[in-house]
């Protein structure tokens, strides 16, 4: 039988804010344990949550980038259950009345066309503490740095039809919360991370088959891995006859599988009430409209622009405009390169793109600034260096000798252009090589191209790359011509 | 000395016939005589007390004495008191000793009180007779035979034994003014939003309201100066402007269009409170004021749906001991749930236990609607007819409770009987108003309050219509035999 997946995503995102969502505490992340815990966030008797007026901010600039409703009114609700690292027995969260309702983004599918994924709420919550395993004997271990965290917890409707579909849509919010800065996207700090509802149903069946919710997915590749990982499961059960359990399962990304943390019969019943500490969060017109005077530009208008601009492809805009970082350094490279679009982008997408990767390194601290990589472009484009040479220099500014022209001068990597001096060279070559002179002009016009490259090569040799590549070419096939 | 109140004390302290450090010695010295017959305090607190008389006896010699500067007080043991045991009359906070003082124990310090000690209360505030307390029943000084009241019992004994002329009190039910009514003393619950609930441990925090409780309206006043008002720390915290509540007390009340619900006055009232009630509003039409009856025909659901609301509220509330951070646990858990069960099977009394599976109850997925939605409507519906009553009268007048004060044990194990004790008081929580009780006469030797309620923030009203009336009565004046 065919089977068609579907998928939902809640992906939970911490907002950056300074200090914690109903306190004064510090969030920033890795302090020792407890010691960014205030009393309020300590769940000591008597004491009271005071909404930051951040995270409204935040949820509410999220909400109009994802073309979603802002209610007049939210309600913050108590999402009652017992655990060690959840200090008051109780997460304030946002239930029947989130800050945003309905809402949709693009994403782009791998045959290129584009599917309209559905958000169906996104609400405002704090995270919980956490709980140490090792390192206190027979007991547990409570660090709640982390506790009163705030979080926008996005919820998807569930429109998504492969693990492929779920890691675009999960990219593209990650793009947005960053291009709106109210998260740093990091997700080894989970600072965004997500659960997935994965179900399947037989081609065709209008029915939602029943759910797994898998837990614990803080990676795009572990969503990819852990979605197409259940889907085999879920399948495997239904064609040997029998039955998906509702449950949330937990994704271990050492051992490549899930595994049941509780079915549906032993979910907690969280009594969910609005939080009588906490008044209803009434939001106008005005301060939507101040808000969305704010908005920078997102991700899908810059790849239009970057398109209509820069004259660049399709393909190349989207991964320029997918970093709101990446996105600003070739802006500035252009800049400096003389409006140069595509030689930065191919510049900035190949070389610099690789030795970030290799050197796990944010292209905010690259240290070949968009100026020096401007620069570079520059120096090919008027042909003081060869590309060849150009990425020597590339590897010479990574490891701070300078910009390009300082490199140039002081490696003496001039590109030679004086026709004299290469004409000496190709001269050289020649009579260095009667073998392959005979060779060459023995052969048929299809031959003498690929047989060229060798006399180009020793050229090149000899001038230490420095000759201009094309005049070489030129200058050879006159001189090899046997007319 | 202890017969003053604070208007008195002030002058004695300022003309230095005596310092605070002198009367802070005598006030503890009474408080730990008679203590061990009332049992009204949770923690006597000497060493706090003297260092902070000391401080106000430097204020005073400076010349820079505040109108409550060197008076001695005692908190509600719900008031979180930095650096002293704050067990809001519970084991589960038995070795809890507070690391910050909540903002009514924080404007009174400042104001240069000296708090003498923690007074005895239901646990967790839930009792209408200070019975549930885990440190034992406090007795009424008018009969120790009998209750104080609840769950603030602690407060109004203290106060009715002239132990002090002004303790803290909360109220989410009736807290303040019944035990205040059962004592002969004067209690406010002003306004929900009012005073800062930061520090003070929740009950049910969309009732909870602290306030003073006084021998008179003058004091009460002089009290709500300094705790009135707005706190960042308190979002429900009202942002109205504070008034100065002793600058209309003498004002006339001549035109008050006094409002008399008959469902108040029904045939479950006890005949003899509502003569002594109907005398006392008879005293403020001599006054020129005008009564006229009305109907508040929801408030016979109050109680019902306090019993929803309040239990819902609280078995949150109460979520965070669990026996990890702070507070009791269980000897050797064998696992988490163990733990759970046992820290808190062991360290809430029976009362507590009892609303926390209640309000469990009417949250749990299946009843929400037909319990805390439903209890939701009718609490609006009770809001909208007091505004409108509100809106043809000024006050409503009635008992503060059914009854004088009951005997000890007698209500214990008849939880609804003693729940109909707050029958008069629910609906103003309920609805967030303010109300006074004023001590109105005596029935068999015990003192009757009357209740005024108020419309939103009039509390200055309240205080002046009680302080008028305390000038043309003596019931305030009456002590018990034995503590005058």
């Amino acid at each position: 039988m065919e089977w068609e997946t579907v998928i939902g995503l809640e992906i939970h995102a911490q907002l950056a804010t300074r200090s914690k969502i109903f306190s004064g505490a510090a969030t920033v992340y890795g302090a020792e344990a407890n010691v960014q815990a205030c009393a309020v966030d300590l769940g000591l008797p008597g004491v009271l949550p005071v909404l930051n007026a951040k995270v409204v901010e935040m949820a509410i600039r999220f909400g109009l980038a994802v073309n979603a409703e802002i209610p007049s009114r939210s309600v913050f609700a108590r999402k009652n259950y017992f655990y060690p690292d959840l200090p008051k027995g109780y997460q304030i969260s946002q239930y029947e009345h989130p800050i945003v309702s309905k809402g949709r983004i693009d994403i782009k599918l791998e045959d290129g066309s584009t599917k309209t994924i559905g958000i169906t709420r996104a609400h405002l919550e704090e995270d919980a503490g956490k709980s140490v395993h090792e390192g206190f004997g027979n007991f547990t271990g409570i660090d709640l740095n982390r506790a009163g965290t705030p979080l926008i917890e996005i919820v998807s409707e569930p429109d998504m039809r492969s693990a492929k579909e779920a890691v675009a849509y999960m990219k593209k919010i990650h793009s947005i919360v960053r291009y709106l800065e109210i998260c740093d996207g990091n997700m080894q700090e989970g600072s965004f991370r997500c659960d997935a509802n994965v179900s399947i149903r037989p081609k065709g069946q209008k029915e939602f088959g029943t759910r797994s919710e898998l837990k614990n997915l803080n990676s795009f590749k572990f969503v990819e891995l852990a979605i197409n990982h259940e889907v085999e499961r879920q399948i495997d059960i239904l064609e040997s006859g029998g039955k998906v359990i509702q449950e949330t399962r937990l994704y271990d990304p050492n051992k490549n599988e899930t595994r049941s943390m509780r079915s549906k019969e032993e979910a907690n019943d969280y009594r969910y009430f609005p939080d009588p500490d906490l008044l209803p969060v009434e939001i106008d017109k005005e301060t939507i409209e101040r808000i969305r005077s704010t908005l920078p530009e997102l991700p899908d208008a810059k790849k239009q622009r970057f398109m209509d601009e820069y004259r660049l492809s399709e393909y190349d805009s989207e991964i320029l405009t997918a970093n709101k970082d990446m996105a600003a350094y070739f802006e500035k490279a252009i800049q400096s390169a003389d409006g140069e679009a595509k030689l930065c982008a191919n510049w900035i997408m190949g070389d610099l793109s690789a030795v970030l990767n290799r050197e796990n390194r944010d292209i905010m601290e690259s240290p070949v600034t968009p100026e020096m990589l401007g620069g570079l472009i520059l120096r090919i484009k008027d042909n003081t260096i060869s590309s060849k040479i150009a990425k020597e220099i590339f590897e010479a500014m990574w490891d701070g000798e300078g910009d390009a022209g300082t490199i140039i001068e002081k490696k003496g990597l001039r590109q030679v252009t004086d026709a004299g001096a290469i004409e000496k060279l190709v001269d050289e070559v020649i009579v260095e090589s009667p073998a392959q002179v005979e060779q060459y002009q023995n052969s048929t016009p299809e031959k003498q191209g690929k047989l060229i490259g060798y006399f180009v090569g020793q050229i090149m040799k000899k001038s230490q790359g420095k000759a201009n590549p094309e005049q070489v070419n030129e200058l050879l096939i006159n001189k090899l011509k046997t007319d | 000395m202890h017969k003053k109140n604070i208007a008195e004390l002030v002058q004695v302290l300022q003309h230095r016939d005596i310092s605070s450090v002198e009367l802070t010695r005598l006030v503890l010295e009474r408080c730990t005589n008679i203590n061990q017959k009332l049992n009204c305090f949770i923690s006597i607190t000497p060493e706090h007390a003297l260092l902070q008389a000391k401080l106000a006896d430097e204020k005073i010699n400076q010349g820079n004495a505040g109108p409550l500067t060197g008076i001695p007080i005692a908190q509600k043991d719900i008031f979180c008191t930095d650096g002293v045991k704050t067990s809001c009359g519970s084991k589960m906070l038995d070795n809890f000793i507070a690391p910050y003082d909540a903002t009514v124990v924080e404007k009174l310090n400042n104001a240069g009180m000296v708090m003498i000690g923690k007074t005895n209360m239901d646990e967790f505030a839930m009792g209408s007779s200070n019975e549930t307390s885990f440190y034992g029943p406090v007795l009424n000084p008018w009969d120790m035979d009998r209750v104080p009241g609840g769950s603030s019992g602690g407060s109004a004994a203290a106060v009715a034994a002239r132990l002090v002329p002004v303790a803290t009190g909360t109220d989410t039910g009736g807290s303040i003014r019944q035990p205040a009514s059962l004592c002969g003393i004067t209690g406010l619950k002003p306004t929900y939003g009012r005073i800062s609930r930061y520090g003070m441990i929740a009950f049910a925090s969309s009732l909870d309201q602290g306030g003073p409780m006084t021998r008179t309206a003058e004091d009460a006043a002089l009290i709500m100066n300094a705790i009135a008002g707005f706190d960042e720390r308190d979002s429900t915290s009202a942002e109205n402007p504070v008034e100065d509540y002793t600058q209309h007390l003498n004002n006339s009340i001549a035109g008050l269009k006094i409002g008399l619900p008959k469902e108040y006055f029904d045939e479950q009232l006890n005949p003899d409170i509502g003569r002594i009630i109907h005398e006392g509003v008879k005293e403020l039409e001599k006054l020129g004021a005008n009564v006229k009856e009305i109907s508040l025909p929801g408030s016979k659901l109050s109680i019902p749906v306090y019993y929803v609301v309040a239990p819902a509220e609280c078995s949150s509330n109460l979520a965070r001991f669990d026996g990890v951070r702070f507070g009791y646990r269980c000897n050797d858990p064998e696992d988490l749930s163990d733990l759970y069960c046992r820290s808190r099977g062991e360290g809430f009394g029976r009362e507590v236990k009892r609303r926390i599976m209640i309000g469990t109850y009417v949250l749990s997925a299946g009843y929400y609607d037909a319990y805390y939605l439903k209890a939701q409507k009718i609490r609006r519906l009770i809001r909208d007819e007091f505004r409108q009553a509100l809106s043809k009268v000024d006050v409503i007048i009635g008992p503060t409770a059914p009854g004088p004060a009951f005997r000890i044990n007698e209500l214990l194990d008849d939880p609804i009987t003693m729940y109909l004790s707050d029958i008069y008081t629910v609906s103003v929580n309920l609805a967030g108003l303010p109300a006074i009780s004023i001590p109105a006469g005596m029935l068999g030797g015990l003192p009757v309050g009357m209740q005024v309620i108020g419309n939103y923030f009039a509390e200055p009203r309240l205080l002046n219509i009680a302080h008028r009336f305390q000038q043309v009565t003596h019931w305030h004046k009456l002590a018990p035999a034995g503590f005058d």
